[in-house]
């Protein structure tokens, strides 16, 4: 089963991965072989046959609702690339220099 | 003199309780070891020279998280982070004792069978550094193997400590789906993950079993053990009743001196007492792969999406915020974690993910139900654990189907979610050839008991001939 590029780059889109140009050359081709192996399972007629998402019996294992004690402020913020205050920052989502 | 090639967790255990030696002197015999031989083998990532604790020191794959050491999962998207928590199974360790002797290497994202997927260069393998450790945990299998350490806890998730595990002549198991946590451990596959123990002998491995089972309020997936885990002591198969799948035979690609080893294997077992007979696992063989890699990857898409350069890793910076996620996930992620992100996306996306992810899951049930039938009529399940032995670095790298057709045999218990066990069989071309045990759910004290009374008839000899 083939996957032409321009659908790897839609993908890589989705997956917000910048591939380069020779990236996207390969995995084109690396992905159609995948795929060709992969698609087996279209063989079997499985109309009848629920899906399993996990193998344990196990259905809306619940918590107790009250608080505990979590990572404090600068745990959470000690590895991150760029803080500000007590946040993340990044660079603009919004504004004149953020295409659609 | 501590002689760490030969040392089991048991046999570090009696010295230390009969003080002869501290943990503390184990620890440093470790890390000496691993002076001497890493530069060889690459087992390590990173060592940790401070021993804190009283026990038996232990390996950690790179995978799970230790708090104030770095942990990367084999991956330049998480070089310099240091993690502010334990994992559960580390904090576990450390509870029982344990000091870490260091962080193991890995396939990156713990995705691959080599460790030739690490960003931070492959391990070797003890028995002949030309080859492969196997993968993922390639580096907890190779440490254990070449004496670096006592014993050592992988993960799994389509193979990644069965498989290491035959490739350097360890015990290694993968546990029931539900009974080891994985808080704090890097997430590949979510439904699949499982973090085991890696030792030289099957007691240990039961052994490090006990300690790291059991439910963890913070991971909802665990249960409670139905039963506490036993330490093997009968050298006997006297009622077991051991299935074959027929398929085994016909697999293409299984090396003849594997399958010699099998024989001899199955044979052994016979004389030990066991019951063999022929089980029959058809979609297994023939749908296990395909099924494993529509769903893993899409697991893996889903798990990977968080290494955005926002909270932790490198950041690659970018005028706007999605150039800098674009850029900083090009930049971070190697080439088998992006394959797996592509193709895990790929089979998500709309108009595709009926056919691709909705009718894996649907196989998923196929080969659920034809293990429960397989395990209906026998108490054990036994294959190859792989069809090679460790093949030659490089051999491999460059065609990614020929890396996943390693785990043909160890992938459908895996899905299925069943425990399995490597244990060594013997050798071919002078490398290690593993056997796997598959049991029921929470089948873990039977895969123990047989495994200790083949490890007693076989007599393998753990340590690499080149090192003895």
């Amino acid at each position: 089963m083939a996957i032409d590029r321009e659908t790897v780059l839609h993908v890589a889109r989705l997956a917000r991965l910048d591939l380069t140009a020779a990236e996207a050359d390969r995995l084109t081709l690396e992905l159609g072989a995948i795929l060709e192996a992969v698609s087996k399972v279209a063989e079997l007629d499985l109309t009848d046959v629920p899906p399993t998402s996990h193998p344990l019996d196990l259905v809306n294992v619940w918590a107790d609702d009250e608080p505990r004690p979590s990572l404090a402020l600068d745990e959470a913020l000690a590895n991150a690339p760029a803080r500000e205050g007590d946040l993340f920052r990044v660079p603009p989502t919004h504004g004149p220099e953020v295409s659609a | 003199m501590i002689d760490t090639l030969r040392l089991t967790a048991e046999g570090a255990l009696a010295l230390i309780e009969s003080r002869e030696v501290t943990s503390a002197e184990l620890h440093a015999a470790y890390v000496a070891a691993a002076g001497a031989r890493d530069e060889e083998l690459h087992a390590y990532l990173r060592l940790v020279d401070a021993a804190e604790g009283t026990g038996v020191p232990i390996a950690l794959k790179d995978v799970i998280s230790t708090k104030g050491v770095e942990t990367t999962a084999g991956s330049k998207i998480l070089a310099g982070y240091v993690p502010v928590f334990d994992a559960t199974v580390a904090a576990r360790c450390k509870a029982a004792g344990m000091p870490i002797i260091g962080k193991t290497n890995t396939d990156e994202f713990a995705m691959g069978s080599s460790t030739e997927n690490s960003a931070y260069g492959p391990s070797f393998n003890p028995w002949d550094p030309t080859r492969v450790p196997g993968g993922s945990g390639g580096g907890t299998a190779a440490a254990v193997s070449g004496g670096l350490a006592p014993w050592g806890l992988g993960s799994d998730t389509g193979g990644s400590i069965k498989q290491p595990s035959a490739l350097c002549g360890n015990v290694g198991l993968r546990p029931t789906y539900g009974t080891v946590s994985r808080f704090g451990v890097v997430a590949f596959a979510s439904s699949l993950d499982q973090v085991g123990p890696v030792a030289k002998t099957v007691r240990d491995v039961a052994l490090l079993y006990s300690i790291i089972a059991g439910r963890d309020e913070n991971d909802s997936t665990t249960v409670e053990l139905p039963e506490i885990v036993e330490l093997p002591t009968a050298e006997t198969l006297a009622g077991v009743r051991i299935g074959i799948p027929k398929q085994v035979w016909d697999l293409a690609g299984i090396e003849p001196g594997v399958r010699a080893s099998f024989e001899t294997a199955i044979e052994t077992a016979r004389s030990l007492g066991a019951e063999i007979g022929e089980c029959d696992l058809p979609l297994s063989f023939d749908y296990g792969m395909a099924c494993y890699y529509l769903i893993a990857p899409a697991e893996a898409s889903s798990n990977l999406a968080r290494f955005d350069g926002v909270r932790y890793g490198p950041r690659v910076d970018a005028p706007t915020y999605r150039e800098m996620v674009e850029q900083t996930r090009d930049a971070g992620f190697g080439d088998e974690p992006k394959r797996r992100i592509m193709l895990g996306t790929y089979a998500l996306s709309a108009g595709y993910y009926d056919a691709f992810y909705g009718q894996a899951q649907r196989v998923r049930t196929l080969l659920m139900r034809e293990h429960r039938a397989a395990l209906d009529a026998f108490d054990l399940i036994a294959t190859p654990t792989s069809p090679t032995v460790a093949f030659p670095v490089g051999e491999r790298a460059a065609d990614p189907l020929a890396m996943y057709a390693c785990d043909v045999m160890t992938i459908p218990s895996c899905l299925a979610g069943l425990p399995g066990l490597n244990i060594p069989s013997g050798l071919s071309e002078g490398l290690p050839v593993g056997l796997q045990l598959i049991g029921p759910q929470f089948g873990e004290n039977a895969l123990f008991r047989a495994g200790y009374a083949l490890e007693c008839a076989i007599g393998f000899d753990t340590v690499p001939e080149r090192l003895r």
